[in-house]
């Protein structure tokens, strides 16, 4: 007999974990499929998790849930060919009884889900792979098929989970596949070290964090950041851009990663560090126009797979848990309300996200995704031309500052007209008003 | 710089359950690859799996593959490359992610 479930989440990232732990919390029968060998064996993050969405779905995570440091301190550094102009903050305050910001090893993360979820009932099996949805004639979605024997099982609700291939939605034509500019590819390594030097290096005590967000020369003029962050015994260091990008070049992402690590300004920081892994993952950065259809008979699609990543703010893991969060609430009141999981009883998902930051921030940045893609200055010239004017300034050699400012203003100028000049700041601020 | 990068060092830090024989992706036509004018794959990999060979045409090896999907990405205009993943539980598996 095929066994049936009140729900089937497909997926154990954090929007599939955040679903089935609210399904399973409520008590509803739910089965949760990942590929993975465990919890995490596929996945990959820089990782900074935000405390806040975890908090509305295990308000006293911090007992038990094994994050690395709590991050004091943000930097964002513009990188020249042998430099560096960034900002800091840090604030005394991040180092609250409740911070708000982790960074994390991604794998220590899932399992720890994995544990939550037991304990509230629910059902995950690790090592299956989805490979369809099963759907009635009338195009209902009434279940999944598995790579394992006999792997027919039955639900009243499928919640598609997993991740930003989203293979499933694409095989039943419910997603295209996703556009090469809609699309980043970032590589990272994990490099383990003594904590003490962790400390030294970045001016912190045990437990606090500092974390690097990079742009600049390191991606060659293609759209894209790097990142640097601190664990407790270990270093993350990454970079990823658009894959339309790397599509048109000829710099393989290992060596864009190798680059980095060799710059002058980031190598001393990673110095006598071991690489333990190397991991490379996409990351969906189209933004709200690339947001596919998110529900429909017997269906939703939570997380990556929906396309919901902020890329101007590095979120990606909050906007999933809230997502699947939202959408395990939702079977939850249609349930209670003796009603079915008709698409047009599901809407009630997407007015869910559209009330919420999910659809709000999307919308807000829908425009920055074009702009990043056609306008490579930001990328290339801008680096350049910043450093190159941190430089004159600060280099005291006699010349007086109104002559160093025209300098600075001329060399902007030659590289882009004034007009172009005008033209991104307009266009920035548009993207981001 | 000119730094030498082998990503078979990077490949080699990482666990893999190998799936003998299976490989999840595959390169459709052989031919369709030696017209391809980028041969973008070659380039995109993180794990260098597509490498041009004497023939003109690209070798696919999935042994180093990190599931990442790029290669499909890439090369959907051409539509050549069949891509799954492997069966539940093999393949790369991350233990730090
Ligand atoms: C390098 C990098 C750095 C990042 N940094 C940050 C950061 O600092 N902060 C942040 O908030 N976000 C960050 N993100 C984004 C964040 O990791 C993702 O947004 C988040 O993991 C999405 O969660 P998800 O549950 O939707 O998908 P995933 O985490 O991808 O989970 C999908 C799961 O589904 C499983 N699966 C897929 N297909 C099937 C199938 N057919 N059958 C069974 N199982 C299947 C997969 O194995 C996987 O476990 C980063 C991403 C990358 C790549
Ligand atoms: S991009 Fe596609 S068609 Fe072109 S060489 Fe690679 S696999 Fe072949
Ligand atoms: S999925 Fe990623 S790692 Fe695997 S072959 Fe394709 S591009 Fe390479």
């Amino acid at each position: 007999m095929v066994e049936k479930f009140d729900a089937i989440v497909i997926g154990a990232g954090p929007s599939g974990n955040a679903a089935t732990y609210t399904l399973a919390k409520q008590g509803l029968k739910v089965l949760q499929l990942e590929r993975g060998e465990y919890p995490g064996a596929k996945n990959v993050q820089g990782g900074i998790m935000y405390a806040h969405e975890l908090e509305k779905i295990i308000p006293d995570f911090r007992e038990d849930c094994p994050t690395e440091r709590h991050i004091i301190e943000q930097r964002v550094w513009l990188l020249g060919d042998d430099s560096y102009v960034g900002t800091n903050y840090r604030s005394e305050s991040f180092n609250s009884d409740k911070p708000n910001r982790y960074t994390i090893i991604r794998a220590n993360i899932d399992k720890w889900w994995g544990e939550q979820i037991r304990k509230v009932g629910g059902l995950q099996i690790c090592e299956t792979t989805v490979t369809e949805l099963i759907r009635d004639p009338s195009g209902k979605v009434i279940g999944v098929r598995t790579d394992r024997e006999g792997g027919e099982i039955l639900a009243d609700v499928v919640i598609m989970a997993d991740g930003v291939n989203a293979l499933l939605a694409k095989r039943a034509n419910l997603q295209t596949e996703a556009a090469p500019e809609n699309v980043a590819l970032a590589v990272k390594e994990i490099l383990f070290i003594d904590p003490e030097l962790i400390q030294q290096r970045f001016g912190i005590k045990e437990d606090e964090g500092v974390v690097i967000e990079i742009m600049g020369k390191v991606t060659k003029g293609m759209v894209g950041t790097a990142f640097l962050y601190t664990n407790k015994e270990s270093l993350t260091i990454g970079i990823g851009c658009l894959i339309s990008d790397f599509k048109n070049g000829d710099c393989p992402p290992y060596r864009m990663l190798e680059d980095l690590k060799n710059h002058p300004v980031i190598k001393p920081l990673i110095e006598g560090a071991e690489m333990k892994e190397y991991a490379a993952h996409m990351i969906p950065e189209g933004g709200y126009k690339a947001v596919p259809q998110l529900y429909g008979d017997g269906w939703m699609v939570v997380g990556d797979a929906a396309h919901f990543n902020n890329a101007a703010h590095r979120e990606g893991s909050n906007l999933a848990m809230a997502s699947g969060r939202m959408a395990a609430e939702t079977v939850l009141e249609l349930k209670a309300a003796g009603k079915g999981f008709t698409a047009s009883n599901l809407a009630a998902y997407k007015k869910k996200l559209d009330d919420s930051f999910i659809m709000k921030d999307l919308k807000k940045y829908r425009e920055l995704p074009g702009i990043m893609h056609g306008n490579k200055q930001f990328f290339g010239t801008y680096p350049d031309e910043i450093t190159a004017a941190a430089h004159n300034w600060f280099t005291v050699d006699s010349v007086d500052k109104k002559s160093k400012e025209k300098q600075i203003m001329k060399s902007f100028i030659k590289r882009r007209s004034v007009m172009g000049l005008v033209g991104d700041a307009i266009k920035l601020v548009r993207a981001v008003r | 710089m000119s730094i030498v990068v082998k990503v078979e060092e990077k490949l080699y830090q990482n666990r893999y359950i190998v799936d003998e024989s299976r490989p999840h992706i595959q390169i459709k036509s052989e031919e369709a690859c030696k017209s391809c004018d980028r041969q973008a794959c070659t380039v995109c990999c993180p794990a260098a799996c597509y490498s041009r060979n004497e023939t003109g045409g690209v070798t696919l090896v999935t042994d180093g593959c990190l599931e990442c999907g790029t290669c499909r990405v890439v090369c959907q205009d051409k539509g050549n490359i069949a891509w799954d993943y492997p069966r539940g539980g093999y393949g790369i598996s991350y233990k730090f992610g």
